[in-house]
């Protein structure tokens, strides 16, 4: 271990940036890695195992949607096989009853499904897939019978946030152990449909109500994770649980990064699995050094009680909005940014025509749903 | 918890030793828990057989230790775990 640092516990595999969905609130970068530059299944293989000597315990499949690999179920028996726990992210398209069972035999260990709606007119019209929810709810039934542990993963906006009583019903009646309630986050693609998807004010205190009395309810039946609307917030996220010291982010074509919107950071330079092992990028690449501790904060970060707390909260943040990455994360109350940035959400949220933006891919030609 | 309860983990849910840390941990979805001597001791007892009445008497054998000392001690950390769903109670 260098100089402290202590090894990841988690890794985000983005296996592939290739979705049939289309969300408005897609936290990918705008420009995605394409089919051809996806790593193979060997280099794959190799990593897991690199990441599991590393000290990574908790291995997430994501993407776009994992389930568009072909070699889905090879790559979860490799990393069982590397010793890993694996947690599947998908929206479920692209699973069949046949897939979930070898998938099963392969050793998955979890699920984590993702819900844009609770029903079909709002789930696929956020998705932007016509017939969507129906096949999830499919899928759902045969996650339910092969007993597979489930958690729902409701991603909340402006336009679907009525519906949050209904999906923490919706998770009991699924058979799942925990509900993330994850309010819109606004990285990547997602940044553009700030008008069409913030919530407003009052939807996201209602939201919070809502979780905290749920949470009292369903106590030891449904566990509930929330993400609260941070815009409307006035402390920001402890960003990956401190950059650089619980978990690493791997993208399709390699490139291994300190959190999964790292790439909005123009100077950080990455170094990619395919060239150098894993340790050495986790331990040594600079990009990861960047915001390891305290010590590149400038003021009000310095000199705050909460700097170990919250880290200056999301550094993609203060880039996106402040336009340089070492500031203040404009969530806080301290940011001189605060006040422009809750006004700014406001008007976000008051933008109620706004159409959503559907992420679109390179070589994708499909018609959104509406 | 009850000592006629048979506390039991979950699919989803097991022991792992961490080679890199050399500490045991229990895997959950989505967590890892890290487990010092005595959480260890008592979740290698959870068969999903024997009752938590049966499990704090073995362990008090085991360790010679006052059996409702361990039941109050063990009772706690699996009552936590049983919370967020990392255990399940028949």
């Amino acid at each position: 271990m260098n100089r402290g640092v202590p090894p990841p516990i988690a890794m985000l595999a983005e296996l592939t940036h290739r979705c049939p969905l289309s969300c408005p609130y897609c936290s990918n970068p705008v420009e995605m890695a394409k089919q051809d530059s996806e790593m193979d299944t060997d280099i794959w293989t190799r990593v897991f195992e690199e990441a599991a000597a590393l000290g990574v315990l908790q291995l997430h499949l994501s993407g776009g949607e994992p389930a568009s690999r072909r070699d889905l179920v090879t790559l979860v028996k490799a990393a069982r096989q590397a010793g890993l726990y694996t947690n599947l992210i998908t929206s479920a398209i692209g699973l069949s009853e046949r897939r979930l069972h070898e998938l099963d035999e392969a050793g998955l260990d979890h699920i984590q499904l993702s819900l844009q709606g609770t029903d079909a007119v709002m789930a696929d019209k956020v998705g932007g897939y016509r017939g969507g929810f129906d096949r999830k709810m499919k899928a759902v039934e045969w996650i339910k019978a092969i007993g597979f542990p489930l958690t729902l993963n409701f991603v909340l906006h402006r336009h679907n946030a009525h519906q949050l009583l209904r999906a923490l019903e919706l998770a009991q009646e699924m058979g799942a152990r925990r509900i993330e309630v994850a309010t819109v986050q606004f990285h990547g693609w997602a940044l553009q449909n700030r008008d069409a998807l913030m919530p407003t004010r009052d939807q996201a205190q209602q939201v919070t109500q809502h979780v905290i009395e749920a949470r009292q309810a369903l106590k030891g039946e449904l566990v509930i994770d929330y993400v609260p609307a941070d815009y409307h917030d006035d402390y920001p996220k402890r960003c990956m649980g401190g950059w650089g010291t619980t978990g690493l982010n791997v993208t399709p074509d390699g490139q291994v990064l300190p959190c999964h919107a790292a790439q909005s950071i123009p100077h950080l330079q990455f170094d990619r699995v395919q060239d150098k092992p894993l340790a050495e990028i986790w331990y040594n690449n600079s990009a990861f050094n960047a915001y390891r501790g305290t010590e590149w904060m400038s003021e009000p970060c310095q000199s705050c009680d909460r700097k170990t707390i919250d880290f200056g909260g999301c550094r993609c943040q203060a880039m996106a909005i402040v336009g340089d990455a070492n500031a203040t994360d404009p969530v806080c109350i301290k940011s001189p940014h605060h006040k422009d940035l809750q006004s700014q959400a406001n008007q976000h949220a008051a933008s109620i025509d706004a159409p959503f933006v559907y992420r679109t891919a390179p070589g994708k030609t499909r018609e959104p749903a509406e | 918890m009850l000592a006629q309860e048979i506390p039991t983990l979950p699919r989803g849910v097991r022991l792992h030793y961490d080679k890199v840390r050399g500490k045991w941990v229990l895997l959950a979805p989505e967590r890892a828990v890290t487990l010092d001597q005595i959480g260890h001791a008592i979740l290698n007892e959870v068969d999903g057989q024997r009752s938590f009445g049966q499990i704090t008497t073995a362990l008090s054998e085991k360790y010679n230790a006052p059996q409702d000392q361990i039941a109050e001690d063990s009772g706690g950390f699996l009552d936590a775990l049983r919370a967020r769903r990392f255990l399940d109670v028949t």
